[in-house]
């Protein structure tokens, strides 16, 4: 019985996420005992506890909201990576489609006065055209995915501070606040602030992304699409063999996860939470954390939903810890232990079921055993 | 008493999940012998040897090497212990070249740089002693599959292993390069190597073996000497019961041309030569013509070429009044064409695709399993692989669910003629069909192939094993260098006859 759990697909990504958690915070606390002994507990319960750190139940709530707020960008970049994962493409040019989104969603809704559900569109369509960069150099041109998507994301990064240098402030190098210049583009909160304590930054951005999760596991699980796709990710010479289009697959492949990591994008910008600065010299860190959120979850888009969640829930923490024992990048940096040690996930896995393979061949042998003392094997049948 | 055994596997039992892939086998090999283990697909052959080679631990039974029991928990114990093997599924890797596979792991080295010279010296001197000529510099990704076997021997010979063992050698070579290996594996037990040669080809165990042990669906049968048996016997004891091993067929009766092919020119990735040349030819319905060939002469990038799996540099192909030539696969499909693989790692199957899913692989757009929104319709797929294990005998641990990569190779091979001729196609292109298979599953699929004949279907094999094109063609057609180089009739010709024509020293203009 309990054999047949622990063989179980869903259990064992639980459980292998689990573990790789459990390890990156023990790596973690390690790393800060090292720096600093005194404060080290304390400081990585104020990373795991986040919004708990504050007594009120209000301050718990509203700053509970604020971590979900982040979730859902993060989300879906993780989306993104994980959709062309299947298809056998690591989309690390989620991060520069992420970017794009930014610039499309700032720009439409600040210079254009353009309501969010437009703003929201736009910012899908260059993803998705951003994606198709990559998709047509890859099958075209062979060009690996990777290199083509990290260029890109330089060059993304850059065309978004050129673009929103437009739309800035002029004492600040942030852009405008959207309740000031663009509130037509806020997306609505549908009532979700009451719940969260009055903090209005949550909207229908996590909803939609919990969606968005739903519709690509439907999609690779259960359409003639996902098989196609899987098909070709697996084995594409197979796929070739079988009259699938390889090439306008690897295309539309990256033309979603472009689209879908740029929605990600207005799911964080159109809520006003965060102002883009036109002086950004690093591509947002949400694109990369993708990757890690996408093989914590077990590289299936609901276990994604959670793993997303938890390592939002660590980036925020790190917020919290204590300025005055540990420098200013400590909580960046405890959060990245935790974050490099969710990669292990397939790796605690794959040792798992080594482990239960050997159980069962014990188990067998001595099964044999007894079988053999209770009969005498006959011949042949 | 003195030992006269340089491995000695006693009661070994490797169990699998729904398996028992060996169930008390034992098995003696003797200093200096060749020693055939003889069993169908899934009979536990290629599982025992793992088990020797340290690549599975068995679960019961023990190892003994010159009377000492020894332990082997990995591939390297086995090396170090002097044993070598040539895996059916070659290990070797793609894009290293044929050098540098050979070296791996025992590269020759001053001060951690590589000393290639030497080793090229003596993978040169080995593969001239053997006949096994390969480029040490081309890279496996661009050669064939006998090549890249050729490689693995040379592998072996390069360790200079005491215990070899051969998982079905002859499967990709010809008649001629068989003959050779056989004498090669005769000189080396004659060096005194002992060889443990794993096949269920009858003839070639009757021909190098001194003696067989037999293993039935994973169950020890028996060893005897090759001498006192006959194949009659061998292949009772395999199957465990008497099967016929020619094919039974009426006189084919051709009817409209199926398949025209017309100066049909393919470039090669392994040169500036084009690998097919001006290649003209058709196929009827009703008959099954044969392109036989020594492995390497243009064979794979005709079937390449004819599929859409790479371009053509010019001719023109006409599949049932239709031109197909710049048509993309999928239309091809569409318009009766259906394509056993030479490999079915590569093309044939999707590995890691449960065996339903691998079911459908060319039809699952088809109504019957997507609804009209794009939704699969697992059931209907549930209810179809279900028919095709049952009606074409395919076995496997956990039926329709079964991951395609933890199926045998026989059973693999048996779920892709099962899909593609299930699809009942107007031409069937089947490229080595039996590859790997034991008798019971060739005969099977040789029946299979000439009721798709008989049912007024043109039929294309492209084979390199001799005793097949002779047995289930109509017409031969022998491909030498990228040409077709005679046309054969298997009721007139000879075997011998045939082979002059695939070694290029016989040709005549074919007008197709």
């Amino acid at each position: 019985m309990s054999k047949k759990i622990l063989r179980n697909e869903a259990f064992q990504s639980l459980f292998a996420s689990f573990i790789c958690i459990i390890l990156g915070v023990l790596i973690g606390y390690i790393v800060l005992l090292f720096i600093n002994p005194t404060g080290a507990g304390e400081a990585i319960m104020e990373v795991l506890k986040n919004f708990f750190h504050y007594s009120k139940a209000n301050l718990q709530i509203k700053n509970f909201g604020n971590t979900l707020v982040k979730t859902a960008p993060l989300l879906m970049c993780a989306l993104s990576i994980l959709f062309s994962y299947k298809v056998g493409l690591f989309n690390i040019g989620a991060a520069g489609q992420y970017c794009v989104g930014i610039c499309a969603s700032i720009f439409c809704a600040i210079q254009f006065g353009l309501g969010w559900l437009p703003c929201m569109i736009i910012a899908a369509v260059c993803g998705a055209a951003y994606g198709a960069v990559v998709g047509l150099l890859k099958s075209y041109c062979n060009v690996n995915e990777v290199i083509s998507g990290i260029m890109l994301n330089w060059i993304a990064l850059y065309t978004t501070n050129m673009i929103l240098n437009n739309v800035k402030e002029t004492t600040s190098p942030y852009t405008f606040h959207l309740n000031t210049h663009g509130e037509q583009a806020m997306l609505p909160g549908l009532g979700m602030d009451k719940i969260f304590a009055g903090n209005t930054y949550v909207t229908i951005a996590l909803p939609l992304a919990v969606l968005t999760a739903v519709a690509i596991h439907i999609i690779l699980e259960k359409t003639k699409f996902g098989y196609e796709l899987k098909a070709t990710g697996f084995n594409k010479n197979a796929a070739k063999y079988a009259g699938m289009a390889e090439k306008r697959n690897i295309i539309v492949t990256l033309m979603i996860s472009g689209a879908i990591a740029a929605l990600g994008a207005s799911f964080m910008y159109l809520t006003d939470y965060e102002q883009w600065s036109c002086t950004s010299s690093a591509v947002p860190a949400m694109g990369f954390n993708g990757i890690a959120a996408a093989f914590l979850g077990g590289l299936n888009p609901i276990g994604t939903i959670f793993s997303s969640y938890f390592i939002q829930h660590i980036t925020n923490g790190g917020a919290y810890v204590d300025k005055t024992m540990y420098c200013s990048q400590i909580s960046d940096l405890i959060s990245a232990i935790i974050i490099y040690l969710c990669g292990f996930v397939f790796f605690i896995k794959y040792t798992m079921n080594q482990i239960l393979d050997k159980q069962e061949e014990k188990a067998a042998l001595k099964e044999k055993a007894a079988a053999e003392a209770n009969t005498q094997e006959g011949g042949d049948k | 008493m003195e030992n006269q055994y340089a491995i000695e596997m006693l009661h070994i039992t490797k169990k699998f999940p729904g398996i028992i892939a060996n169930d008390d086998v034992t098995i003696q090999l003797k200093k200096g012998e060749i020693h055939a283990l003889l069993g169908e697909n899934g009979a536990g052959k290629s599982t025992l040897m793992s088990v020797l080679f340290g690549l599975y631990q068995a679960e019961e039974g023990i190892i003994k090497k010159d009377g000492k029991e020894v332990k082997i928990n990995n591939p390297n114990d086995a090396n170090a212990l002097g044993i070598g093997m040539v895996h059916q599924h070659f290990k070797l890797v793609e894009c290293f070249t044929v050098l540098d596979n050979i070296i791996m792991g025992v590269e020759p080295n001053k001060f951690g740089f590589l000393q290639k010279d030497e080793a090229r010296k003596k993978v040169v001197e080995l593969s001239d002693k053997y006949g096994l000529h390969v480029d040490p510099d081309a890279y496996i990704e661009d050669i064939t599959v006998g090549m890249q076997q050729r490689t693995e021997i040379l592998k072996m010979l390069y360790r200079e292993n005491e215990i070899l063992i051969f998982d079905e050698p002859t499967a990709v070579l010809t008649p001629q390069e068989i003959d050779e290996l056989m004498q090669i594996m005769k000189n080396l037990a004659k060096e005194g190597k002992s060889i443990l040669f794993i096949s269920h080809k009858l003839n070639e165990i009757k021909a190098v073996a001194d003696r067989c042990s037999v293993l039935r669906k994973g169950k020890y049968i028996g060893t005897v000497d090759t001498k006192d048996a006959t194949i009659e016997e061998l292949s009772a004891m395999m199957v465990g019961h008497n099967v016929n091993l020619h094919v039974q067929k009426d006189e084919s009766v051709p009817g409209d041309v199926v398949l025209d092919i017309e100066n049909m020119t393919v470039a090669s990735k392994m040169h500036k030569n084009n690998a097919v040349k001006n290649v003209s030819l058709k196929v009827h319905r009703g008959e099954i013509v044969c392109i036989a060939g020594i492995d390497g002469n243009g064979q794979t990038e005709f079937v390449h070429g004819l599929t859409g799996l790479e371009p053509l540099v010019s001719g023109k192909v006409t599949l049932c009044g239709e031109d197909i030539t710049k048509a993309a696969i999928r239309r091809k499909i569409l318009g009766g064409m259906s394509h056993i693989p030479e490999d079915r790692h590569k093309h044939g199957l999707v590995l890691d695709y449960s065996l339903e899913d691998n079911c459908i692989l060319m039809n699952y757009f088809d109504p019957e399993f997507t609804d009209k929104f794009g939704f699969l319709r697992r059931d209907n797929i549930r209810k179809y692989s279900e028919k095709l294990i049952e009606q074409y005998d395919v076995r496997s641990g956990q039926g329709p669910i079964t991951i395609a990569r933890s199926m045998s190779g026989g059973n693999q091979q048996k779920a892709i003629v099962a899909r593609e001729i299930d699809r009942n196609p107007e031409l069937l292109i089947a490229v080595q069909p039996t590859r790997g298979l034991d008798v019971g599953a060739i005969e099977y699929i040789h029946k299979q192939i000439v009721a798709q004949r008989d049912a007024g279907k043109g039929v294309l094999l492209v084979s390199l094993e001799l005793e097949e094109v002779m047995d289930v063609s109509d017409r031969i057609l022998v491909m030498y260098e990228g040409e077709i180089v005679g046309e054969l009739d298997p009721k007139t010709t000879t075997e011998d006859e045939l082979g002059l024509y695939m070694a290029g020293a016989k040709r005549d203009e074919v007008k197709a």
